[in-house]
């Protein structure tokens, strides 16, 4: 008997035991082990979840080769310079308190057959009953002409939070007055919609207040901004007048770091600083694992469980999983599927089919200044017929304009969300 | 006993459906609606205080920033299971560990 045939067998007895409790006051006891890849806003929200609601019964292994959480909303304020790294990083200790087993190493390799994890350095290979995958994203750089491994230290995309974000501040600290900076946003889909817009005005911010002569130039390879268009069209225009210069449909093929210019079809374009956006796919992780079902990008799940449609016994969160109709690649978004995960997974641990998923929510807020923010919102329920999830006709929307109570709100949204997911 | 019964029916009023719904609060209004920074608590809240306002946030009859657009994806029946759930927490208990 393996280790599989003893936890059904765990299982059973389990219902068993609940079936003949005349109260049926026991709650439920679940058993086995849940090892999460990636501890950010899906792969955290899970395991504390996993924890609360098995009520400590299952074994719990989070996994992430950074040893302290770095947000990436509100990240943006850091290169807009009213906040500091110290304001968005925040320890694991209170998932360590619930009894989760963090583990601060790097997976090398996953045994889908044997269903056991592999590390680079400081752990053994441990085995799993059931596993999460809440990588995020990595990049194409091959995507980008010149984009090379050297290039890449001088042209960043500062678009996972940490060091890159402080060295994109230093840089804009170092730009001269007069100076352009370069902001190149990839083809949707890719890792928060609006991030780049809000990252747009937080630059001109910091122009408009300590180098006033100088531009931020937006090069968008999409048509139109992908996000709270007009809100964000309104602070460019009202906010920053002759700082900000959007382009659409200009797409940036290929970078020269010599010259300090980036090429669309039609244009060349100099900055002193260049923060190039390369198009996004599920994480190294999630490829190599044998996750990726669409495009070659990204991880189709199941919504009534997240769990992967290539993999059984895994299950995909976040950035990484081909997004739902209307579902943004958001933070707010992932934590969402971490909750909706762990229902799931208790169920399927306890021997039962998942229930349907009760509705998920996206709040999005982004700082156009250091104090007004404007959101976007959704709601989205589990549509049996086309088996995923759909939006709330009538549900959701944009903030009518800029605000400096929308301001609190989003500063109270990331206390809360990192709270929610990390305490 | 319920939990058996559950076992395949994917049923409307399955034990876990107002805490699972309430979970999607939580994300804003803290864990299980114990909030800080000024976003409302909900822990604790009255069970009839939260439907009537909730509805009325969708209904179009409460003012709200954001309030307004998420109450209309939720139904009657969703927004009685939710104020149930937060009804029955502890007001400023972030999640019990247990």
């Amino acid at each position: 008997m393996n280790r599989r045939d003893l936890l059904k067998t765990a299982s059973a007895f389990t219902a068993l035991q609940l079936a003949g409790c005349a109260t049926g006051t026991a709650p439920p006891v679940t058993r086995g082990r849940v090892v999460i890849i990636g501890g950010g806003f899906g792969g955290a929200t899970a395991a504390k979840y996993l924890s609360l609601w098995s009520g400590r019964g299952l074994e719990i292994y989070l996994v992430d080769r950074n040893h302290q959480f770095v947000s990436c909303p509100l990240s943006n304020l850091v290169l807009g310079g009213s906040r500091r790294m110290e304001d968005i990083t925040r320890g694991y200790e209170g998932l360590r308190e619930r009894g989760i087993r963090l583990m601060g190493d790097e997976v090398t390799a996953i045994d889908t057959q044997k269903k056991v994890v592999k590390f680079g350095q400081r752990f053994a290979d441990i085995n799993y009953d059931r596993l999460i995958i809440a990588p995020g994203i990595d990049f194409m750089f091959d995507a980008i002409q010149g984009l090379d491994a050297e290039a890449q230290k001088t042209v960043l995309h500062a678009w996972k939070a940490g060091p890159d974000t402080v060295a994109l501040r230093r840089q804009l600290e170092a730009m001269p007055d007069g100076g352009t900076y370069v902001l190149s946003i990839p083809r949707a889909p890719y890792r928060c919609p609006p991030g780049p817009y809000e990252r747009a005005c937080q630059v001109a911010s910091y122009f408009k207040q300590a180098k006033p002569r100088s531009k931020v130039l937006i090069l968008d390879a999409n048509e139109d901004v992908t996000s709270k268009a007009g809100l964000f069209k309104a602070a460019w225009k009202d906010l920053y007048p002759g700082i900000v210069e959007y382009r659409p449909n200009s797409e940036v093929k290929s970078v020269d770091v010599k010259n300090m210019t980036v090429k669309t079809d039609f244009d060349t374009v100099k900055g002193h600083v260049l923060n190039v956006l390369p198009p996004m796919r599920a994480a190294d992780i999630a490829r190599k694992t044998g996750l990726v079902t669409a495009n070659d990008r990204w991880c189709g799940v199941d919504w009534l469980s997240m769990e992967s449609l290539a993999q059984p016994g895994i299950h995909v969160l976040g950035d990484a999983t081909l997004s739902a109709p209307a579902m943004p690649k958001s933070g707010h978004m992932a934590n969402q599927h971490g909750k909706l995960a762990a229902a799931a997974i208790i169920e399927l641990m306890n021997g039962h089919q998942p229930e349907v998923p009760a509705n998920i929510i996206n709040s999005c807020y982004s700082f156009v200044s250091a104090r007004e923010a404007i959101h976007v919102s959704s709601v989205h329920r589990y549509d049996a017929a086309q088996k995923t999830l759909v939006t709330v006709p009538g549900s959701g929307g944009l903030s009518s304009a800029r605000n400096d109570i929308e301001g609190l709100y989003a500063l109270a949204w990331a206390q809360n969300i990192w709270r929610d997911m990390l305490d | 006993m319920s939990l058996l019964f559950s076992a395949g029916t994917h049923a409307q009023n399955s034990p876990n459906q107002g805490r699972n719904l309430a979970a999607a609060c939580a994300t804003c209004h803290g864990p299980n609606g114990a909030s800080r920074d000024g976003m409302p608590a909900l822990a604790g809240m009255p069970s009839e205080q939260m439907s009537v306002t909730l509805k009325a946030f969708r209904d179009g009859k409460r003012p709200a920033t954001i309030m307004n657009q998420l109450a209309k994806g939720y139904s009657d029946m969703e927004i009685e299971a939710i104020a149930g759930h937060f009804a029955s927490q502890k007001p400023n208990a972030s999640g019990a560990r247990p």
